[in-house]
């Protein structure tokens, strides 16, 4: 009887779901809490959680949603970095007689988190974060178009992380790898928790994602500044908005497909099982739907990120602008039709294969085209290295190997050879590290003066460029070669010795990777700590060409005082070419959203609603479920959603700006 | 006053057209009229009515009976995106038309390019005549 | 240096800042972000008849489309689901009118179709299940629950949100925030008869001559 209780209240929860035989989790459990603690004692301490939840967690401000996207992304990761670390290590000693010191239940999960947290919770919120901070600014809006929305799904993408990280304590992670792919997810193979925490940890925050995506599409068709056309867009608008057409028709495939793999799982329903007519090739098929599109949802802002950095760093316009945003448009279409080429050796025969490997070849040329406009606008320019600068640089030498690399696994007939193999580890990391996340340092680098109104440390910044470069070639390299030797991906242990010393080599890239972590941290810490010394009061550091650095840094809550008018594609540049008056008296008052708490209380409910579902807590599941309607509903009610900036307030806070810039001259 | 202030004032601040006034409505269509509304109403009853009959009387042959409803649901959305929806070249500067058109050819991609891909798949790697596929009960 | 000479310059002094701030009115960007919306849940439908189309021929020794559907009653269903365009139709119309007390009126009419058609569609299931024949059977029959009950829920949401517009209409008339979401659930309600037309050709014509 009791023991139904329990049932009943508990799930499948009981005290074996936690890890406390694996010392590794144990440790890094205390360590987490000794952090989380430390961190919540200092809140309380310094009496910051009214600060936190008022201008913070409720906030819909998108600069400080655009932040705390980014906080999560980079706290994200460490953890997704510390899962890489663990496999390097231990398949650099898993060899011989060794078993190295992971077990394989334990490694298995690793490699799934690492996937997952990398691409869903590190360079999704990054990617999201850094468009929500920096389009309204380029287009002259003071907010996006839908600023509670906004704040809602920064708070369901911070809850499908926290759905994940809670897998690290309770229960365990899927041990599938980070597509999840059936039979091997399905409810026979994977009866644990481990692929119901992965399903609904990207179910919640695939809401956050998608509404972001309708938010910035719209905030970018409708609220350009005056005089901005399509075509005088600054061109990481143009890609921002490429990347949100793209997971707006891309997610919801996802979705879908999750849905139904939870159906199999929860249900017993048959899509993907091996009997009663089920096909798990069709999940591969429909999760690659989404899958493709995804890879350039993560890179095509990266390529906005480099165009201004280029262009501004060259102090020259960017070359071949229109080619570039066509060159965008057509990576957008196109991405919706390669997606076969991930499963070529699944059989589908020569005339399918032969049209999706011709279309991923394909698109080699609009991205060719991207390289060579980045090389022209460099080509004759007064070229600044400062580190966003040598970010790109970087970029440019290693994103052209790692897409050679992959036009050669574009043939199909190399990638009978290729596929599964460390090969393809190494190339696609070689584009999302040389790509997306060198992209994102150069943009952390580029626009962190705009956000806080002092500069990132460049000794430091320049101490975690050498060690990142560096220990990427040092830790993906050896597995191109690994990988043409036909050695697998996802493997334990190997017996051959031979191959051990690539993968040591591949380690210590790995530890190279992680000085450039740490020199990261200690050049935000340090930064921070000298913020007079790196101040910056013109609110343009860079002698920037786009409207950002048209307002103060940081930028005031409304982010420009009086709406500019735009007559350039470099607008901002052409502003000041033009010797524009910045105009000081004369403001009116300025209409904003609220700030709501409705976000934070949904996002809440979702994690309940998903910890529910996991455990089979189904009254948990319930409650939870009806609270999030009840709240949506509750929140529907409240019409009063705007309040004004007064004019004299704006006045002051112009005043200011005007004073400080007068000092300067 | 026809319709919401709100819901179709176009934005004066959209780019492409930066001296418009504010109050230049440029969606007039948002919610059509009675007339319009009864027009897609009949034309919907008679586009249901007729694919429902070929298929209940089965007057042709299968292929034809399929092609023949599958051109009437095209019409009737068609139907339905015009009289119901209101959908025009205009509303919202031609956007919402272009996100449809998008969408519809994701759509086609999707479905066309699932089935022709899984039709291969299984066809090499399913090498059993369908007949015994449909027998196939391995619960 | 700019290519194009803006429009300006030939009438005076260049401006970079508007004389005359028109914010940006709440609520303008709506309809367009709804669209939007829905055309990302129109995927989620092509996935699921993507999901059909593959797998709909998977009875696994099972029943067939042609042993379970029973056209009628569909015919009753999409019957059901056409009035409540049309009554939401009127809703719409009687909103522009100002008229709070009809537009409340064909709004529980469409209420009452919507609960109709799916109280028939939760009959046709449990008589489904009941006859063996549930999602648990052949991948075919996972995937027809997995799409009409989807269209299904869809549906259900929407009646939710019907019913909490008309209490916010009651209470605070017809007002502009309130109108806006009218016509948000206007394309919704649409948007789901939409989707049935795919249903019912697709699923249940076309399943009948399989």
């Amino acid at each position: 009887m009791s023991e139904m209780l329990l049932k009943a209240i508990f799930g499948r929860l009981s005290l074996a779901s936690f890890p406390i035989h694996e010392p590794i989790l144990v440790a890094t459990f205390a360590v987490v809490a000794l952090g989380g603690i430390g961190v919540l004692w200092a809140i309380t301490r310094y009496r910051l959680w009214g600060w936190l939840w008022r201008d913070w967690f409720t906030s819909v401000d998108h600069k400080r949603i655009g932040i705390m996207y980014m906080a999560l992304g980079i706290v994200m990761l460490l953890r997704g970095f510390a899962d890489a670390i663990m496999m390097r290590i231990q398949q650099a000693i898993a060899f011989g007689g060794s078993e190295g010191y992971l077990n394989a239940h334990h490694y298995d999960q690793i490699f799934t988190a690492h996937g997952v947290i990398m691409i869903f919770f590190v360079a999704m919120p990054m990617v999201t974060g850094l468009m929500n901070y920096v389009v309204p600014l380029q287009i002259g809006a003071r907010d996006v178009s839908f600023p509670f929305l906004n704040n809602f799904s920064f708070w369901m993408t911070g809850a499908g992380a926290a759905i994940v990280m809670t897998s690290l304590f309770v229960g365990e992670f899927a041990r599938t790898g980070w597509l999840g792919m059936p039979p091997l997810s399905g409810i026979a193979y994977s009866p644990d928790v481990g692929v119901d925490y992965y399903i609904w940890g990207l179910q919640v925050a695939g809401v956050g994602t998608l509404l972001s995506g309708v938010n910035l599409i719209v905030t970018i068709v409708k609220m350009r500044a005056p005089g901005m056309t399509m075509m005088k867009m600054p061109i990481f608008t143009w890609t921002a908005l490429c990347t949100n057409i793209l997971i707006v028709a891309a997610f919801p495939v996802l979705t879908a497909v999750l849905a139904l793999l939870s159906l199999d799982r929860y249900v017993g329903t048959a899509f993907f099982t091996n009997d009663l007519g089920g096909n798990p090739m069709m999940y591969v098929n429909l999760i690659w739907i989404w899958g493709h599109p995804e890879v350039y949802i993560l890179v095509l802002p990266v390529f906005g990120v480099f165009s201004e950095v280029t262009s501004t760093f060259s102090g020259k316009r960017l070359f071949g602008y229109s080619s570039m945003v066509y060159a965008t448009v057509v990576i957008t279409i196109l991405a919706y039709l390669v997606w076969l080429h991930h499963f070529f050796t699944m059989g589908s025969g020569a005339s399918v294969n032969s049209f999706f490997g011709i279309t991923t070849m394909i698109i080699a040329i609009p991205t060719g085209a991207k390289i060579f406009n980045w090389l022209f606008t460099m080509y004759r320019g007064r070229i600044r290295f400062d580190v966003p600068m040598m970010w790109t640089v970087a970029f440019m030498l290693t994103f052209v190997i790692g897409g050679m690399t992959g036009v050669l696994l574009a043939v199909p007939p190399a990638d009978f050879v290729l596929h599964n193999s460390l090969f393809l580890v190494a190339h696609f990391h070689n584009v999302i590290i040389g790509g997306v996340l060198f992209g994102m340092f150069a943009a952390i680098n580029y626009w962190w003066p705009k956000a806080f109104g002092f500069r990132l440390d460049p000794v430091w910044g320049k101490r975690s460029f050498w060690f990142w470069v560096t220990g990427f070639y040092l830790a993906f390299m050896p597995l191109y070669a690994l990988g043409l030797m036909g050695v697998t991906r996802r493997m334990r242990y190997f017996d051959d010795p031979a191959l051990q010393a690539w993968f040591v080599a591949a380690a210590l890239g790995a530890g190279l990777i992680a000085l450039g972590i740490a020199c990261f941290l200690v050049q935000m810490a340090v930064s921070i700590r000298d913020r007079a010394r790196l101040a910056d009061t013109t609110g343009d550091p860079w002698n920037g060409r786009t409207l950002e650095w048209a307002t103060a840094s940081p930028p005031p809550d409304y982010n420009f005082a009086v709406t500019p008018v735009i007559h350039d594609l470099d607008a901002w540049h052409d502003m000041k070419e033009r010797h524009h008056e910045r105009p000081c008296t004369g403001f009116s008052d300025i209409p904003m959203p609220k700030n709501t708490p409705a976000g934070v209380y949904l996002a809440g409910l979702s994690y309940l609603l998903a910890i529910g579902m996991v455990w089979y807590m189904w009254w948990l599941a319930a409650v939870a479920l009806v609270g999030a309607v009840a709240v949506a509903i509750w929140n529907s009610f409240d019409y009063d959603r705007e309040y004004h900036i007064p004019g004299e307030v704006v006045t002051r806070t112009e005043d200011r700006r005007t004073q400080a810039l007068e000092a300067l001259a | 006053m026809s319709h919401t202030p709100a819901a179709t004032v176009d934005d004066h601040r959209q780019g492409d057209r930066p001296d418009r006034g504010p109050h230049d409505h440029a969606d007039t269509a948002a919610h059509g009229s009675r007339r319009g509304y009864l027009i897609g109403f009949v034309l919907s009853v008679v586009l249901t009515a007729i694919p429902f009959w070929l298929v209940m009387a089965r007057p042709f042959g299968a292929n034809a009976t399929v092609l023949l409803v599958a051109a009437f649901a095209a019409v009737q959305i068609i139907v339905h995106m015009i009289y119901f929806l209101h959908m025009t070249t205009k509303s919202e500067g031609g956007w919402t038309m272009m996100a449809l058109i998008f969408t519809a050819v994701l759509v086609v991609i999707t479905l066309a390019g699932s089935l022709w891909v899984m039709v291969h798949m299984n066809s090499n790697m399913m090498p059993m005549p369908p007949a015994d596929m449909a027998t196939m009960d391995m619960g | 240096m700019s290519a194009a000479a803006p429009a300006a310059e030939a009438d005076g002094p260049i401006r970079f800042y508007v004389e005359e701030e028109h914010p940006h009115p709440p609520g303008a960007s709506t309809a367009l972000g709804f669209w939007i919306y829905l055309m990302s849940d129109c995927l989620i439908f092509a996935a699921l008849f993507a999901t059909y189309g593959v797998l709909g021929g998977a009875t696994a020794g099972g029943p067939a489309p042609r042993d379970l559907f029973d056209l009628p009653l569909v015919a009753l269903n999409t019957g059901l689901l056409l009035f409540s365009s049309i009554t939401y139709g009127f809703a719409m119309l009687a909103m522009d009118e100002g008229a709070r007390g009809r537009t409340l009126a064909w709004l529980a009419a469409t209420g009452l179709f919507g609960l109709g058609f799916l109280s028939v569609e939760l009959y046709e299931f449990s008589h489904l299940i009941h006859e063996g024949a549930g999602p648990q059977r052949s991948a075919f029959l996972s995937s027809f629950f997995a799409l009409v009950g989807t269209h299904g829920l869809h549906v259900t949401f929407g009646i939710i949100w019907l019913v909490t517009l008309m209490v916010q209409v009651g209470r605070y008339g017809l007002i502009d925030a309130n109108r806006r979401r009218l016509l948000c659930l206007s394309m919704f309600w649409h948007f789901l008869d939409v989707v049935w037309i795919g249903v019912f050709t697709f699923v249940y014509l076309m399943g009948m001559l399989r």
